[in-house]
């Protein structure tokens, strides 16, 4: 048991990475997240099968924490912060020149529908295979590629557009 | 042999995460020769996952919070204070952090200090029938004094008249990590728009104004000094920006 203890300790980090990513904005939402995570995990952990993947069980555990409670963890009203929503009118004739790149990733990725936020998290982030996050999100593989494909897609369209420069007016 | 399975985009996103097995991989390969296209979609979709990456790995590297506990503190009431303890630590660090990151952090805190408060403050009071403010703007001066008070610098009132708004009043209210204000402006329609203001460690440089939207709620923002500024309204962008501008002015002269 004391293992486990160390095995569980040394998955935070990752799992603070995901929930930070699926939660936007805010830290201490996404850190509540996983506290509760951990919390289930310990008073289950006889559920947890001895070699089988411990990694994928928390994972398992978070994903039905957040669809139980998307209210909870989800930061109240969702800003969609996308690139045309976004603009920043210079005042005083200052520019404000900003990288806004990963801004707008982090902006792009929070305007996704959940389920497809949580299944690219899950394979580009956390390396998962296919049939992993299935089993993880307990949906066919097939539905898993096909949320794959549709959201990275929108991923890419939103980052894609050009991007000028950041001062625009608004009609 | 076999003839080839044609490649489809499923096959293009399992080649790019190395998940299809070395016969597919071969041919997908063979095929991304001939296909510059999906070759530059396989590259897309790298450069994105190198993109999330970049952006979310530093979260590893940050010291596990306070309010995280495994094996988790049994009692409720060490948990709650550990909460709070850790909060306050929280914020000084991610604080701290966001300061010295960039302005990609600035952006975020700027949302979850001054844009979503204002919205939620303003889809809430601006509701309200029965006390939609705590002093009416027949005590202006009184209300003005109090709230100079608590925020600890001085507050004034902006006129919207020019925009067809008149003062109803406003409120004190507890933000993310200081108090706040609310002024409450209605026009003849009994429209109502919101100005929340706050102090904040924030980078003053910022000073554009920024748009924010959530379902029908509008928030233009900037920054001012150490104060933040965000005026919500149901309003549609031109109309909220055309009464942003008539406040901008009035309060940095």
């Amino acid at each position: 048991m004391h293992h486990l203890e160390q095995l569980i300790v040394e998955q935070i980090p990752r799992l603070r990475r995901y929930a930070r990513a699926l939660i936007r904005g805010d830290h201490s939402r996404a850190d509540d997240l996983v506290q509760d995570c951990l919390e289930r995990a310990w008073s289950r952990w006889h559920l947890w099968r001895r070699g089988s993947d411990l990694r994928a069980w928390l994972f398992t555990i978070m994903h039905n924490l957040y669809v139980n409670d998307l209210r909870r963890y989800r930061e109240g009203p969702s800003f969609v912060s996308l690139d045309n929503e976004h603009d920043n009118i210079a005042m005083d004739g200052t520019r404000t020149e900003e990288t806004l790149v990963l801004d707008d990733l982090h902006a792009a990725i929070g305007a996704l529908p959940p389920e497809q936020r949580e299944v690219i998290l899950l394979v580009s982030l956390e390396g998962l295979r296919y049939e992993e996050v299935a089993k993880v999100l307990a949906i066919p593989v097939g539905t898993v590629m096909s949320r794959l494909s549709r959201g990275r897609r929108q991923l890419r369209a939103q980052l894609s557009e050009p991007r000028g420069p950041r001062m625009r007016r608004v009609k | 042999m076999n003839p080839e399975r044609p490649v489809t985009e499923h096959d293009l996103h399992a080649y790019a995460d190395n998940q299809l097995d070395p016969a597919r991989r071969a041919e997908v390969e063979r095929y991304l020769e001939h296909h510059p296209e999906a070759a530059a979609t396989v590259n897309d979709l790298r450069r994105l996952d190198q993109s999330l990456h970049t952006l979310y790995d530093p979260v590893l590297a940050e010291p596990i919070p306070p309010a995280i506990q495994f094996p988790p503190v049994r009692t409720r009431y060490l948990q709650r204070a550990a909460a709070v303890v850790a909060w306050v630590a929280l914020g000084s660090v991610l604080g701290w952090n966001l300061n010295n990151w960039n302005s990609t952090g600035q952006t975020h805190m700027l949302e979850s200090q001054l844009v979503r408060p204002a919205a939620f403050a303003h889809v809430i009071y601006s509701a309200e029938v029965l006390h939609p403010v705590e002093v009416k703007a027949d005590q202006e001066q009184h209300l003005l004094q109090w709230l100079s008070k608590r925020l600890r610098t001085p507050i004034s009132a902006p006129d919207l008249t020019q925009g067809g708004y008149h003062l109803v009043g406003g409120r004190l209210l507890p933000s993310t990590d200081r108090m706040a204000a609310q002024f409450m402006y209605e026009d003849g329609n009994g429209r109502r728009v919101t100005l929340y203001l706050r102090r904040g460690a924030w980078d003053n440089t910022l000073t554009a104004f920024r748009y924010s939207r959530n379902d029908n709620v509008g928030v233009f923002y900037w920054i001012d000094g150490e104060l933040g500024y965000a005026l919500s309204g149901d309003l549609d962008k031109p109309e909220l920006l055309k009464l942003a501008m008539i406040i901008h002015p009035q309060i940095s002269p």
